[in-house]
Formats: structure tokens, sequence, C-alpha cells
């Protein structure tokens, strides 16, 4: 008896030593080094945690963090600073376009972006996202579109899709009274002063992969002075939608993305190729 | 051919329990466990050890809280180690 525990516990050692892989040289993916260690504030499975920790990936791996300066909106996203290891400031509701075009016009070396969720970006900055677009200001923009009012407790937004429930339209969006959802990213990319506009999803691997690549542009655009850069992230709302992540990502597939469809909207480099 | 082994590590004390990993999982490795972190959420342990190391659960996590290892090609470092081998007396292989 005693043997053989002896002996099953030699086994298990073996076995222990023989499988960990989790060794520096097997090391594949880890927390990127910009993203700091503040938990985030975010609701479990909201994608601004994905954004977020893609945004850190790619200053990384460009080596920027020291010439990056973010923007953050009003909104879910109010504490961004609180979390990315860069320099950043904060915008009155909606206008971090505009503050962003004042920081990269006295700092046009620096790397400049903001990022704005949609009751920032299309409703109350409607002007300035679109001004600062029209100027082609040499900035990055990155719009999350979760289609819906997040912070203040779920109420329609501009992008809130037909039919949908939220605290104000409680019978869903009726779009005779209150208007179709704003596609302003198609809107934006008929404005000649932007360069590359494109939108995006986090809710898949291949789909998180995709949005570093954009974002990963965008700043590649910005230092070659390309123009504005526009970055749609389609994103969920769990907690407003009333569902679980699962479910809102399901959602987020079945619903939002036929009406925001993925995809560049405006890529010259695709064109000459 | 053989699949390639990989390994994860999940920080619980990051993990949020939105399960957005189990469902980016293809091996189906992971599970909610029973225990709760210090915040009070079910957090997430491997529970199958079939993991190939594929970074889906990564980079899903809103959280960035998985650190994700993969076997490197053995192979490889064994060809390295030829090369050297060939380097340090001197002959050149014709491609
Ligand atoms: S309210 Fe919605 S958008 Fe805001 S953190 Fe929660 S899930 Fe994310
Ligand atoms: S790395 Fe891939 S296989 Fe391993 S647990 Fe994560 S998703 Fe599953
Ligand atoms: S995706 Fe991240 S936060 Fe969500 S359950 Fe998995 S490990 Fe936890």
């Amino acid at each position: 008896m005693n043997e053989k525990t002896m002996l099953d516990d030699d086994h298990y050692e073996n076995v222990i030593r023989e499988e960990s892989v989790c060794t520096s040289e097997n090391l594949v993916y880890e927390r990127p080094e910009t993203l700091l260690d503040t938990p985030l504030h975010y609701c479990p499975g909201c994608g601004h945690g994905v954004v977020h920790r893609i945004i850190a990936e790619v200053v990384d791996e460009l080596g920027i963090q020291e010439e990056t300066i973010g923007v953050a909106p009003v909104g879910c996203a109010v504490f961004a600073y609180n979390y990315l290891n860069i320099d950043m400031s904060e915008a009155a509701h909606g206008r971090a376009s505009a503050v962003a075009t004042g920081i990269k016009r006295v700092l046009p070396e620096k790397y400049v972006f903001s990022y704005q969720g949609d009751g920032d970006l299309a409703a109350i900055g409607t002007g300035e996202t679109i001004h600062t677009c029209n100027r082609g200001e040499n900035l990055l923009i990155i719009f999350i579109n979760n289609g819906i009012y997040g912070m203040t407790g779920g109420q329609m937004a501009p992008t809130t899709l037909p039919g949908m429930k939220s605290t104000t339209s409680p019978f869903g969006r009726d779009v005779k009274s209150m208007g179709a959802p704003l596609k302003i990213t198609d809107l934006v990319a008929q404005l000649p002063g932007t360069y590359y506009v494109t939108r995006q999803s986090v809710h898949k691997p291949a789909n998180v992969r995709k949005t570093k690549k954009a974002i990963l542009k965008g700043f590649q655009f910005q230092k070659e002075n390309k123009g504005t850069c526009f970055v749609e992230v389609v994103s969920n709302c769990p907690s407003n939608w009333k569902m679980t992540p699962l479910e809102s990502n399901k959602f987020l597939e079945d619903q939002m993305l036929p009406f925001y469809p993925l995809g560049d909207l405006k890529n010259p480099e695709r064109k000459e190729k | 051919m053989a699949k390639a082994k990989g390994d994860i590590v999940i920080d619980i004390e990051r993990c949020k329990g939105c399960e957005l990993c189990i469902e980016a999982c293809p091996q189906d490795a992971l599970e909610v466990s029973r225990q709760v972190n210090k915040k009070g959420y079910l957090y997430i342990v491997k529970v199958e050890d079939t993991c190939t190391g594929c970074e889906s659960c990564a980079l899903v996590c809103p959280e960035g809280g998985v650190t994700v290892y993969r076997v490197q090609n053995k192979k490889k470092t064994q060809v390295a180690q030829v090369k050297n081998i060939t380097s340090d007396i001197n002959i050149t292989v014709k491609e």
C-alpha cells in the first residue's frame, strides 16, 4: 500500500515535469505591458476591455508608449486613462475628436487617438466628429458602437437598432417617430478628409485579430500623415441589453452585424494593389 | 499530425466569469469552477488537457487575464543546433 502511493506520487511528479509547458520560451501570449494592472470597472463580458487590450498590444508592438496620447470620452470608457499606461486626456462629452485635434496640432509628431462610444461620438459629438474627419486631421478615432447608452442606464442611442428595446424606447425603436439608426461610419467614409475607414468587431478570436490589424494600420497611416483614420468596433453591452455575455454576442452576430456589416469602407491601400 | 501542445494560466482574481473564453475554446478545455474569487465571480478553470495553445481564450478575454504557452517546434531547435555545429567547423551547405 505504502509502496503503491509512493509509486503514484513518483508517477504524478513525472507527469507534471513532463507536461509543464509554462516556461518562458513557450510563452506565446501575455497581458500587454501598456495595460496597467488596475482591474477594469467594465461589466463582465464587455467589449471595452478587449479593445483596451488591443490598443495596449498595438502600442507595445510599435514601441510607441512614450509617443502616444489618447483622449478618453464620457461614457462607460470614461476611466480609460486609468487602464492604459500612456498619456491620456479626458474630453467633455462628445468633444474627444476636437481635443485630439488640438493635441495633434500642437504635437504633430505624437500618435494621437480618441476612444469614443456611440453616445459620445454619434449623438452629442456628431458635429465634432464630422468636422474632424472633414478637415482630415491626422488622428485615429476608435469608435465603440454597442447601440445603447451604457453608463447612464441603457437609453436609446442614435445607433440603436430598429425595434430594439431600451429604457427610453420600451416598445422598441420606432423608426417613424424616432428616426433610423445613424450609420455614422458610412457617413464619414464619404468625406474627403478620411483616409482609412473600417468596421470591425471583437466577439470572436478571428475578429479580435482583425480589429488589432485595423488599429495597427490606423497608427501607421497616422505616421505617414495620411488623414483621419476611423475604426468602428461593433461591440456588446450585456448589462443594458439585459443578456448574458454569451447571449449578447449572439445578438451582436444575429442582429447588429446584418445592420452594421463588417469590413473596410474606405481603404486606398487595398485598391492600389 | 500530432496536435500542438499548449497550456494556459488564468489569473482567477481578474476573471469575471463571463464565459466568453469557454465559448471560444475549440478544444472545450475550460469550465466554470465551483468556487468564487475575492470579488465573488465564479472564475474559470482548465479542466481538460487538450489545450493546443491557440490563444483563442486569451484573445476574447476582456480582462486580459489569460497567459498562453505553446510548446515550440522541437525540430527547429535541433536544426539550429546542427547549424551551430557546422558553423563551428566552417562547413557551408549549399541550398
Ligand atoms: S454598461 Fe454596457 S458598455 Fe458599459 S461597461 Fe457595462 S456592458 Fe460595457
Ligand atoms: S489556448 Fe486554445 S485550446 Fe488552450 S484553452 Fe485557450 S482556447 Fe482552449
Ligand atoms: S474570458 Fe476572461 S474574464 Fe471571461 S470568463 Fe474567461 S478568463 Fe474570465
